[in-house]
């Protein structure tokens, strides 16, 4: 027991475990949580626009600015992030006054995730019963109000979904933002795991995602089907046993951009 | 009132303009179960749609009264109002629909409380109206269910308390009752009514099937291919129906086939609501003892009242039948007329 323990391999992995490891946790997810706040401030006005824009829509936007709209959105999302997050470097020099390092990281997550997020909320809205907006609009709702007091709550379960698709997915980008000087988990399994050939740390890494994964994909999903109010007691029931199949299988939280 | 002035509706499709309403012109007055029927297609929930503008007519003018404050205190033209009083005079118009268009994450009283939010209410004003009007459609202890955990004709229900919530002024109904069964049709039918005579709301319903006009309306307009065939009271028309689309309604069992006569003495009695109960073929057997022999009937009980027709052979003989059409004649509510060939 004590020669495994004595082990150099070993006693490295303790002490970075002590250091490191509880570090870049930190790193990742309060890169991963502010990333996501920014990509909802941009993206949930955008995703609602989107839908309510549209021809025949609550509010009807004008052709063109809807064509720029879901031309920007469709461009930033046909970019693959390890190229967007090199062509976003002067923009993050611009805000930040450097490229390098977990804060600066955040900038280009928050450039690939805001379209990603747009088009999960517009998903999420286009869900409504176009029978319920239209009773919304027969009794003489403006459109802020169909879209505050309507939309947006009907949605309410299909949204809380999509967020935590959004931030697995943010989690999963701020692991490749390792690449190019970003700090956290990806970091550390790319610079010490695999630069430095230290084995166990890069499988260490890999396991802390997945676990972290799996909690906020069975969190998530749990929040969704307790606050959708169209599930019946016994429905509910249904639902959460096949998300815990889903979370031990791994399925889901497998979405990528 | 309401007054729809040379209503017509186009739409823009793949092969050009499809027209679903052509110069519709119809009156309803203050307090009036007025029905719209027709086939499905006839073009009855573009025109509901067009009351309350959720599709702006491309011709024509929504006259109604009350809704808004105007200068000469008449009738305003919904089509000529900006979106701020447009959205004002929809709170006067509530709609209950097929598929009741509650909203699922709110509990019945929320969504009851909707329509008073929206204009502004204080939560606790909201939420005593919409306990009351809970009380009103019989589900006081819904208030805490979601719309999911109810069945279709108390989801209707909660619809109704609904649409009431606002104080409006008139009530449309699209096809209110299609998706729920007989019993349930029936039950919401009598509520509907019951509001339209304690609250004093005109009414205006939407529906494909005779039966429903018959419960409750008072006046109806037969509507086919996007124009009006008929309006009339709904004892007019049913008695009577003047025009092949009214035929097709009222008589929906009845195909148009023109037959030879097997005898030379045909009369058509209808009825125009006299009592329902009285055996009238019996009692001319009876007192005439002249034998007649039915050739076809169409005849329906609205509330103890008999409308329809029955065609009747008379014997060959020339002075019995004469008699038999005098004594029909007599009688009370019925129409006798010598018919040449018939519809069955």
């Amino acid at each position: 027991m004590s020669e495994i323990l004595n082990h150099p391999e070993v006693q490295r992995l303790l002490l970075l475990t002590k250091d490191g490891l509880l570090f870049a946790i930190w790193e990742t997810l309060y890169a991963t949580v502010i990333a996501t706040v920014f990509a909802y401030v941009i993206g949930l006005p955008l995703g609602v626009l989107t839908v309510v824009g549209e021809e025949g829509g609550v509010r009807p936007l004008p052709r063109p600015v809807l064509n720029v709209l879901n031309v920007v959105i469709n461009l930033l999302r046909s970019v693959p992030f390890l190229i967007l997050m090199v062509l976003v470097i002067p923009l993050s020099r611009l805000i930040l006054g450097t490229s390098i390092g977990t804060p600066a990281s955040i900038i280009p997550l928050v450039v690939a995730a805001f379209p990603f997020v747009s088009r999960l909320v517009e998903a999420s809205l286009r869900e409504v019963d176009k029978g319920v907006v239209e009773a919304a609009q027969a009794m003489g709702c403006s459109p802020f109000q169909i879209i505050w007091k309507v939309m947006l709550p009907e949605s309410r379960p299909s949204l809380i979904s999509g967020f935590t698709t959004a931030f697995i997915t943010i989690l999963s980008y701020n692991a490749m933002a390792g690449a190019i000087g970003g700090g956290g988990l990806g970091s550390m399994a790319l610079n010490l795991g695999y630069q430095r050939r230290m084995n166990v740390i890069l499988w260490v890494s890999v396991v802390v995602l997945v676990v972290l994964v799996q909690i906020f994909q069975s969190a998530g999903t749990r929040t969704a089907v307790r606050l959708d109010k169209r599930i019946t007691r016994v429905g509910r029931k249904r639902r959460m046993k096949a998300t815990r199949q889903d979370a031990a299988g791994g399925k889901r939280g497998s979405e990528r951009i | 009132m309401i007054e729809l002035q040379h209503l017509s509706k186009r739409f823009p499709t793949a092969d050009g303009l499809f027209t679903a309403l052509e110069d519709v012109n119809l009156t309803v007055s203050d307090g009036d179960v007025f029905g719209i029927v027709g086939m499905s297609g006839a073009g009855k929930s573009t025109l509901v749609r067009c009351i309350n503008l959720l599709e702006r007519p491309s011709e024509g003018r929504v006259l109604i009264d009350g809704l808004i404050e105007t200068a000469d205190g008449g009738p305003v033209d919904l089509c000529a109002l900006s979106p701020a009083q447009l959205r004002q005079a929809r709170r006067s118009i509530s709609m209950i629909f097929q598929q009741f268009n509650l909203l699922m994450q709110r509990t019945c009283l929320k969504n009851i409380c909707f329509p008073l939010e929206i204009a502004g209410a204080s939560p606790a004003q909201a939420g005593k109206r919409a306990l009351e009007l809970l009380d009103l459609v019989g589900l006081p202890d819904k208030a805490d269910a979601y719309p999911a955990q109810l069945s279709g004709g108390q989801k209707q229900r909660i619809a109704i308390a609904r649409a009431l919530a606002s104080d409006p002024k008139v009530l449309l109904c699209d096809e209110a009752t299609s998706a729920l069964d007989p019993t349930t049709t029936r039950s919401i039918l009598r509520l509907i009514q019951d509001i339209n005579r304690r609250l004093g709301i005109t009414v205006i319903v939407i529906t494909h099937e005779m039966a429903v006009v018959e419960e409750i309306c008072t006046k109806v307009a037969i509507l086919d291919h996007g124009r009006v065939a008929e309006t009339g009271t709904v004892a007019e028309v049913f008695s009577n129906p003047k025009t092949e689309a009214g035929r097709r309604l009222v008589y929906p069992g009845g195909v148009q086939v023109t037959r030879q006569l097997p005898g030379s003495h045909i009369v058509r009695l209808v009825f125009h609501g006299g009592t329902a109960y009285q055996p009238l073929i019996a009692c001319l057997a009876i007192d005439c003892g002249v034998k007649a022999n039915i050739l076809g009937a169409e005849t329906k009980n609205v509330d103890g009242r008999a409308y329809g027709y029955i065609l009747l052979g008379l014997p060959d003989d020339d002075a019995e039948a004469a008699k038999a059409v005098s004594y029909l004649k007599a009688q009370q509510d019925v129409t006798v007329e010598e018919v040449e060939n018939y519809h069955v």
